[in-house]
């Protein structure tokens, strides 16, 4: 679905209009005129009293097709924001600025500002070393690296030289792993490999990886779309706990999971952010009509 | 959504269109099926019709190749003549170097057959046993000086024309102008062999000689020691070089013209032929760098260049295959690009980039063309002690070989292609023990 090409006339992004598209690819697939329903302004609160991130003006392009226009969100300190959005409406996209994931893909570019702790993180001076290790990453599919358990969680604090000796290693690797939840089930066989655990598990395996750098955000990228109701669930659950430690950003299809986990829910459409607030209004008393379109499940 | 619509608009007209749809499937069904069925044959007939050239081209070189590890030799009673070795009896190394050793070994036959006593019938005589001989007994005599005046029971590796009849391949039948062996020499080979002093025995010259004139004493060690180091430079150097440089093309380098211009090329070199590598080794290594001729280093150097291509687009391939998961596990971590690549990426395409040089090196092992370039066709008698040694490649001593008049280098030929499959089959081996190896670690 090439949702980045559908754009609309809008005069207020000055990029936005300028490579706008005609109607008709949008129309196409959502029926008549859903695009020049975003508002010209996100709706809501996008402020917050003490946030961690502070994004203004964020575009996104991958080559020459633009797939997030215009993006002002706040994200607040320990709390859970959840994503939420149809396919292709450029969630992941905004998630893998936070800590430029994207300089992976050869033809992306991000432009505006996104400011964590008020230092901007866009700029090309800005190491992004450090960066992923104050802002992890859970991934969609679980990939655990090829190793055993152990190694799994110890990798992070290894290449950051976070522990001084073995014991100090060993201890983060059992906080983490007992943080995550996982570690009664796999004390005895921390030498295993990581991929032999089931899929929640693995899942697990990889939160627990990214708190073992002790991180101040962790970005979730649909992490319970592969997992089967009980282990979605547990992770539920361990983001409950999570937060109170951790500023956590979920981007998720699951307007259930929203509901459950998060205190903000902020709704992307076509690569607008069209509605963030607290999640009992979004969800209880949407302002705009695409978000209660979607939320009620008329169309995404 | 449209998919609603459609079946919704389907639904009066349902029924009929799936019974004549059915219909239709059954139809196609036998015929897809014969289809199949057909595609498994032609798989099937091609791979035994595969098989059996395989078999066929086997069978024939190892009927022809095993008679060359029997070599047939004779027992002489040898006395090591004071007289003729060291007249003078000083011992000196320098006077029992150069003794005529060849007329002891005349002396003992005579001994045998006392009628042969004419010129020619005493050269017939000693044509029966091998040039070597004499050599087997200087060894012997410099080694241990005190066994001068003994008489020693020795065996002694026969001519390669005794050898061949005993190994039937002279027929006594034809015309004895046609043959290279004589009437008289016939008959004395039969006495010999009634003495029960003609033996075959297990060919010690062919595993650990060097090249000769003699088929009986031409071995093949020289070759493959030469093939050996000029395996150990290629190895050293393109394995590393080949990685690094797959690596970098495939991890790091930006795409741009240039990347593009490289990676044409590369694809490009890899189908170059072989003997295109020759003289670019006989043009930059012997006559810009100086190094010396036919030694196993340029050699090496040569064949590096050839299979550089193979190994960096096989390890190319590798990298790619690597899922692009783990790279951003690696990276979501805040690992720097090296470490995700070399911590995570690259072990994980370590097997493949095994698999890609051992094909090159295989291929490397094959080769003489480019050889020729750099003086390594040639026929060198001392078996290299190092990489600066005058060497020649097993294929290269197949070549010389199969070219040799002498019917005796024609059952070593095959042999010679038997140690280069041993030697092929060996490498293989290694190189699925070490993809497993690597492979299990993870």
């Amino acid at each position: 679905m090439e949702v980045t090409t559908m754009s609309r006339d809008r005069q207020a992004g000055s990029q936005a209009g300028a490579r706008a598209t005609p109607r008709a690819t949008a129309s196409s697939f959502f029926g008549s005129d859903r695009s020049s329903d975003v508002p010209d302004m996100t709706v809501g609160a996008i402020e917050h009293d003490d946030p961690v991130f502070s994004c203004r003006a964020v575009d996104v392009f991958y080559g020459d097709k633009q797939a997030i226009f215009d993006v002002n969100l706040d994200i607040g300190r320990n709390q859970v924001i959840s994503m939420i959005g149809p396919s292709g409406c450029g969630k992941s996209t905004f998630l893998r600025c936070l800590n430029r994931m994207n300089d992976t893909i050869d033809i992306a570019r991000v432009t505006g500002r996104i400011e964590l702790d008020g230092q901007d993180i866009l700029d090309s001076k800005i190491d992004v070393v450090p960066l992923r290790a104050r802002v992890g990453m859970v991934f969609q599919k679980p990939n655990p690296f090829p190793k055993s358990i152990y190694e799994n969680v110890a990798y992070g604090p290894r290449i950051h030289g976070l522990a001084r000796d073995k014991v100090e290693l060993d201890e983060i690797v059992q906080t983490s792993l007992e943080r995550a939840g996982l570690l009664k089930e796999v004390k005895d066989r921390l030498d295993q490999p990581g991929t032999g655990l089931s899929g929640g598990q693995q899942q697990r395996l990889c939160i627990a990886r990214a708190i073992a750098v002790s991180p101040e955000v962790i970005l979730m990228d649909e992490p319970c779309s592969a997992l089967d109701p009980i282990a979605t669930a547990r992770i539920e659950d361990l983001i409950d706990e999570l937060k109170e430690n951790y500023t956590i950003c979920i981007v998720t299809h699951s307007m259930q999971q929203a509901a459950r986990v998060s205190q903000r829910t902020a709704y992307f459409h076509l690569g607008y952010l069209v509605e963030v607030d607290e999640t009992d209004k979004i969800f209880t008393n949407p302002i705009h009509k695409l978000t209660e379109d979607y939320i009620t499940g008329r169309f995404g | 959504m449209s998919n609603t619509n459609s079946t919704d608009k389907d639904a009066g007209t349902g029924l009929r269109t799936t019974d004549r749809a059915m219909d239709r499937v059954q139809a196609s069904l036998r015929k897809r099926y014969r289809a199949e069925k057909r595609f498994r044959a032609y798989g099937l007939i091609s791979v035994v019709v595969g098989i059996l050239f395989l078999f066929v081209l086997m069978a024939s070189i190892l009927a022809k190749g095993y008679p060359a590890f029997r070599q047939t030799f004779v027992t002489l009673d040898v006395y090591l003549d004071a007289a003729v070795i060291d007249p003078q009896g000083s011992r000196d190394p320098a006077v029992l170097r150069v003794a005529d050793y060849k007329r002891l070994i005349r002396n003992s036959l005579q001994e045998i057959f006392p009628q042969a006593s004419g010129r020619s019938d005493r050269r017939k005589l000693v044509a029966l046993i091998s040039n070597g001989a004499p050599f087997q007994i200087q060894g012997l005599v410099m080694d241990e000086p005190s066994l001068v005046g003994q008489t020693l029971t020795l065996e002694v590796p026969a001519s390669a024309d005794l050898d061949m009849l005993m190994k039937g391949r002279i027929d006594r039948s034809v015309p004895e102008t046609q043959r290279r062996l004589s009437d008289a020499q016939i008959g004395w080979v039969d006495t010999l062999i009634e003495q029960g002093r003609v033996h075959k025995r297990w060919n010690k010259a062919l595993l650990s000689n060097g090249d000769s004139r003699d088929p009986e004493m031409a071995g093949i060690l020289g070759a493959a020691k030469g093939s050996f180091y000029m395996l150990v430079v290629t190895l050293v150097l393109s394995f590393p070089i080949g990685v690094a440089a797959a690596v970098y093309l495939e991890e790091f380098a930006p795409r741009n013209r240039w990347t593009d211009l490289i990676e044409i090329n590369i694809n490009n070199l890899a189908a170059v032929p072989s003997i295109v590598f020759g003289l670019l080794g006989l043009a930059v290594f012997l006559n810009f760098f100086g190094m010396p001729r036919s030694a196993p280093l340029v050699g090496g150097l040569v064949l590096t260049v050839m299979t550089l291509p193979t190994v960096i687009i096989s390890s190319r391939a590798a990298l790619t295959s690597v899922p692009p998961s783990i790279r951003e596990a690696a990276l979501g971590m805040g690992a720097s690009k090296m470490q995700a690549t070399f911590h995570h990426v690259v072990p994980l395409a370590i097997p493949g980039m095994l698999t890609g040089t051992i094909i090159g090196m295989a291929r490397a092992l094959g080769e003489s063309a480019p050889l020729l370039m750099i003086g390594m066709v040639a026929f060198i008698v001392d078996v290299p002690q190092g990489f600066m040694d005058p060497a020649t490649a097993l294929p290269v001593q197949i070549y010389l070989w199969a070219d040799a008049p002498e019917r005796a280098f024609v059952e070593r030929t095959s042999a010679g292609i038997l140690v280069l499959l041993a030697f092929l089959i060996a490498m293989n081996a290694l190189a699925i023990y070490l993809r497993r190896r690597f492979e299990r670690r993870w």
